[in-house]
C-alpha cells in the first residue's frame, strides 16, 4: 500500500511540509526532509522549482527563483533523492509545475519518481480532465498518487469528478489566493471547511494555503484530515533567528 | 488538416488550458460563453459600432507604390497603425471588454509588455467605466514611460511587476495570480493569442476583422479577394492571427510569419521562438517556448518590445509545424533599416514591430504579380527614442 494511504489511515490529524528543494543551500535538500520527519511532521511536499510560478506568491516565487539560482535542477533532486528510503519513512510527495516534468518525460519522471520511493505528486498546472485523458495510466503503472486541488469556488459537481479520480487525499485551498497569503480564517473559511466535510467524499481532505501557524492548523484541522504549511516554514528558514526546524514544528502543534 | 481550433482547444497539439484549479471556474465560464456571446446580434451591433466609430475601422488597405516600385511586387499595406491608439491592439480590448460587462465582470486587468496593450486596455476601461488594473514589468515600466503616463491619465493603476525577470512574461504571471486571487468580479484581458483556451480563439476572433476587410478592400482594388501572400510579425501573435484568420484554410493565400531574430538566431540574444522554442507549456497554453532544457522559460530578447515574448501563440506553433506558414526571423538591424526605408518611401514611421514584417523584402524576392499583403500593426511614435538612439538622430 502507498505510504500516502497508510498515513491517511493514521487516527490523528496530519501535518504536511512544503518546502523548496534546493533552497536555502543546493544540497539542504535531503537535510530538511530529515528534520522534518525527526521534528515529527507526517508527510513532506518536495517543491520542485520552476521559473514561472503561477499559483504561488512572492516567498515561495523568491524561494523558487534562489533555488534555480543555486543550481537546483530536476536531475539533481533525482540524484539528492536517491537513498532517501534509506532513512526516511514517512511519504514524500513532489510538487512541481508541468513543464519541467514534460521536459523531462512524464514516464521517465514518474518511473524515476517510483524507484526512488517517492509516493505522490501534485502538479497545480496539469488540471484533472487532462491528466484523466492523458496520463493516468502513467501515473498508475508506477504507483504514484496524483493529488487534485479544490478551491471555495469549485463546484459540486467538479468536486465529486475530482473525487472520482483522486486515490489518495483532496488538496482543499483555503481560500481564493495564491499561496503565502495568510490573514487567519473569517467565517467564510470555516463554513467552507465544514460544507466540504459534510459532503462526505471518497478522500480525505488536506487544507492548504494560508496556513502559518497553530490557530491557522488548528481552525483547518477541526474539518479536516490535516493540514500542509509552506510559505510560513520557507519564511522560518530564511528570516527566524532561530533556524530550527523542530521548534516550528513544535509551533505548530 | 484544419488551422483553426478544434473542439477540445487545440490547433493541432497546441493549445488547451493547462491552468490551476483556483483558476478553472473563471476560465472554465468564459470557454461556454464567448462564443455564444459573441453571436448575439447585440454584441455584434456594439461591437461593429464602436470599431467603425471609436477605432476607426475600416482601416486603409493602402497599395504602397514606391515600396512596390522599389521590390517589384504589388505590396498592400494594412494600415493597423491609424487605429485609435496606434496600433491593432484595441480590437481585441474593444471585444473583451463588451465581453467582460456581459458576464457581470466589473474589475479588468490586464498585462502590458511595452504598453500597448495596457493602453488598449485602459482606453476600454475608461471608455464603460472600469476599474482597470495593468501589471507591468519594473523594467518595462522604467523604459517605457510615455506609455505608463498614458495608462494612468485613461485612470488606469499600474502595478509594477517585480518577479522574476520583471518583464512581459512576468507581468502575465502577476496577472494570472491577481485573477488567482479575484476570482468572482475580475475579468483578465489577454493581449495577444495566448494563455489557456479560450482565449487564443477569443482574441483571434476579435481580430479576425483585419482579414475580413482585407478581402472585400483587396476585391475592390484588384478584383479578388485573395492576396498571394500575407506577412505579419509575431510575438504572441494577434496581429497575425487577425490577418491570417479567414485565409487560414485558403492554402493559395500564403502565409508569413516574422519573427524577431534579436541580433541573430544564434546570438543568444533572440525571440525567435518557433525555432528557438520547444513544446511546453506557458501561461496555460501548450506551445512552443523558449527554455532551457530543464523546462525553466527563459528571457528573450528583440529591440522591439512587442515582439520579446518567450512563447508564441498555440495557433502559430501549428502554423509553423505543419508548414502552413513559412517563419523567416528578422534581426533588429534589418528591421530597423526597413522601417527608415517606410518613412522615406511612403511617409509612414511604423512601429518596430511592423518593421520586423517589412524587412522581409530585402531576404525574399517576389513576382511582379504577386499580390503582398503586409499588416502594417501599429505606428512608430512609441518607439522614437529607439529610433533616435538607434541611428543618431538628435
Amino acid at each position: 500500500m502507498n505510504r500516502i494511504n497508510q498515513k491517511l489511515k493514521e487516527n490523528k490529524k496530519l501535518l504536511s511540509i512544503y518546502f523548496t528543494a534546493g533552497y536555502p543551500n543546493l544540497d539542504d535538500t535531503v537535510t530538511i526532509i530529515k528534520d522534518l520527519e525527526k521534528s515529527g511532521v507526517d508527510m513532506i511536499e518536495i517543491g520542485l522549482p520552476f521559473s514561472d510560478p503561477l499559483a504561488d506568491g512572492p516567498t515561495i516565487q523568491v524561494s523558487s527563483a534562489q533555488a534555480l539560482k543555486n543550481g537546483m535542477t530536476t536531475e539533481a533532486l533525482f540524484k539528492q533523492l536517491k537513498d532517501i528510503r534509506k532513512s526516511v519513512k514517512i511519504p514524500l510527495i513532489i510538487m512541481g509545475y508541468f513543464n519541467p516534468i514534460l521536459q523531462f518525460g512524464v514516464e521517465a519522471f514518474c518511473k524515476t519518481c517510483a524507484d526512488i520511493g517517492i509516493d505522490g505528486l501534485i502538479i497545480p498546472d496539469l488540471p484533472v480532465d487532462v491528466y484523466n485523458d492523458n496520463y493516468k495510466a502513467i501515473f498508475e503503472k508506477h504507483g504514484l498518487i496524483n493529488v487534485f486541488l479544490i478551491t471555495p469556488q469549485t463546484s459540486v459537481e467538479r468536486i465529486h469528478f475530482i473525487d472520482s479520480i483522486s486515490k489518495g487525499f483532496i488538496y482543499m485551498v483555503s481560500s481564493a489566493s495564491v499561496t503565502g497569503s495568510s490573514s487567519g480564517f473569517g467565517d467564510e473559511q470555516t463554513k467552507y471547511f465544514k460544507r466540504i466535510a459534510d459532503m462526505n467524499l471518497n478522500n480525505p481532505q488536506i487544507i492548504g494555503f494560508g496556513i502559518s501557524d497553530n490557530e491557522t492548523f488548528t481552525t483547518a484541522t477541526k474539518h479536516a484530515k490535516g493540514a500542509i504549511i509552506g510559505s510560513a516554514f520557507i519564511k522560518h528558514l530564511t528570516n527566524e533567528s532561530d533556524k530550527s526546524i523542530s521548534n516550528f514544528v513544535k509551533s505548530i502543534r | 488538416m484544419t488551422y483553426n481550433i478544434n473542439e477540445k482547444g487545440y490547433y493541432g497539439t497546441f493549445g488547451g488550458a493547462y491552468i490551476p484549479e483556483m483558476l478553472y471556474p473563471n476560465v472554465e465560464e468564459l470557454r461556454q460563453n464567448y462564443l455564444k456571446v459573441m453571436a448575439e446580434p447585440d454584441f455584434q451591433k456594439e461591437f461593429n459600432a464602436l470599431l467603425k466609430d471609436y477605432v476607426g475601422r475600416p482601416s486603409p488597405l493602402y497599395f504602397a507604390k514606391r515600396l512596390s516600385e522599389t521590390y517589384h511586387t504589388k505590396i498592400y499595406l494594412k494600415r493597423e497603425d491609424l487605429n485609435h491608439t496606434g496600433a491593432h491592439k484595441i480590437n481585441n480590448t474593444i471585444g473583451q471588454i463588451l465581453m467582460a460587462k456581459r458576464l457581470g465582470k466589473h474589475r479588468i486587468i490586464a498585462e502590458t509588455g511595452a504598453g500597448q496593450h495596457g493602453v488598449a486596455t485602459a482606453t476600454v476601461c475608461a471608455l464603460m467605466g472600469l476599474e482597470c488594473i495593468v501589471y507591468m514589468g519594473e523594467i518595462d515600466i522604467a523604459r517605457q514611460a510615455p506609455n505608463v503616463a498614458r495608462m494612468k491619465m485613461l485612470g488606469a493603476t499600474v502595478v509594477p511587476a517585480k518577479s522574476g525577470s520583471r518583464t512581459l512574461k512576468d507581468a502575465t504571471n502577476e496577472a494570472i495570480r491577481d485573477w488567482i486571487n479575484n476570482p468572482v468580479n475580475t475579468h483578465y484581458i489577454i493581449g495577444s493569442v495566448v494563455g489557456p483556451h479560450p482565449y487564443p480563439d477569443m482574441v483571434a476572433r476579435f481580430q479576425a476583422v483585419v482579414s475580413e476587410e482585407i478581402q472585400w478592400q483587396l476585391k475592390e482594388q484588384e478584383n479578388t479577394t485573395k492576396p498571394d501572400y500575407v506577412v505579419a510579425c509575431v510575438g504572441g501573435g494577434s496581429n497575425a492571427a487577425g490577418a491570417y484568420y479567414h485565409f487560414l484554410e485558403d492554402t493559395d493565400v500564403k502565409l508569413i510569419a516574422v519573427e524577431a531574430a534579436g541580433h541573430g538566431v544564434e546570438s543568444g540574444e533572440s525571440a525567435a521562438t518557433s525555432v528557438l522554442g520547444k513544446e511546453g507549456i506557458i501561461h496555460g497554453s501548450k506551445t512552443l517556448l523558449m527554455q532551457t532544457q530543464d523546462g525553466q522559460i527563459t528571457e528573450p530578447y528583440s529591440i522591439s518590445a512587442g515582439l520579446d515574448y518567450p512563447g508564441v501563440g498555440p495557433m502559430h506553433a501549428h502554423l509553423y509545424k505543419s508548414d502552413r506558414a513559412e517563419f523567416i526571423a528578422i534581426t533588429d538591424d534589418d528591421a530597423m533599416k526597413a522601417g527608415l526605408k517606410l518613412c522615406k518611401l511612403e511617409g509612414i514611421i511604423p512601429a518596430i514591430e511592423s518593421s520586423h514584417a517589412l524587412a522581409i523584402f530585402e531576404q525574399k524576392t517576389f513576382k511582379p504579380s504577386d499580390i503582398v499583403v503586409v499588416s502594417l500593426s501599429g505606428r512608430g511614435d512609441k518607439d522614437l527614442d529607439t529610433y533616435i538612439k538607434y541611428f543618431d538622430l538628435s
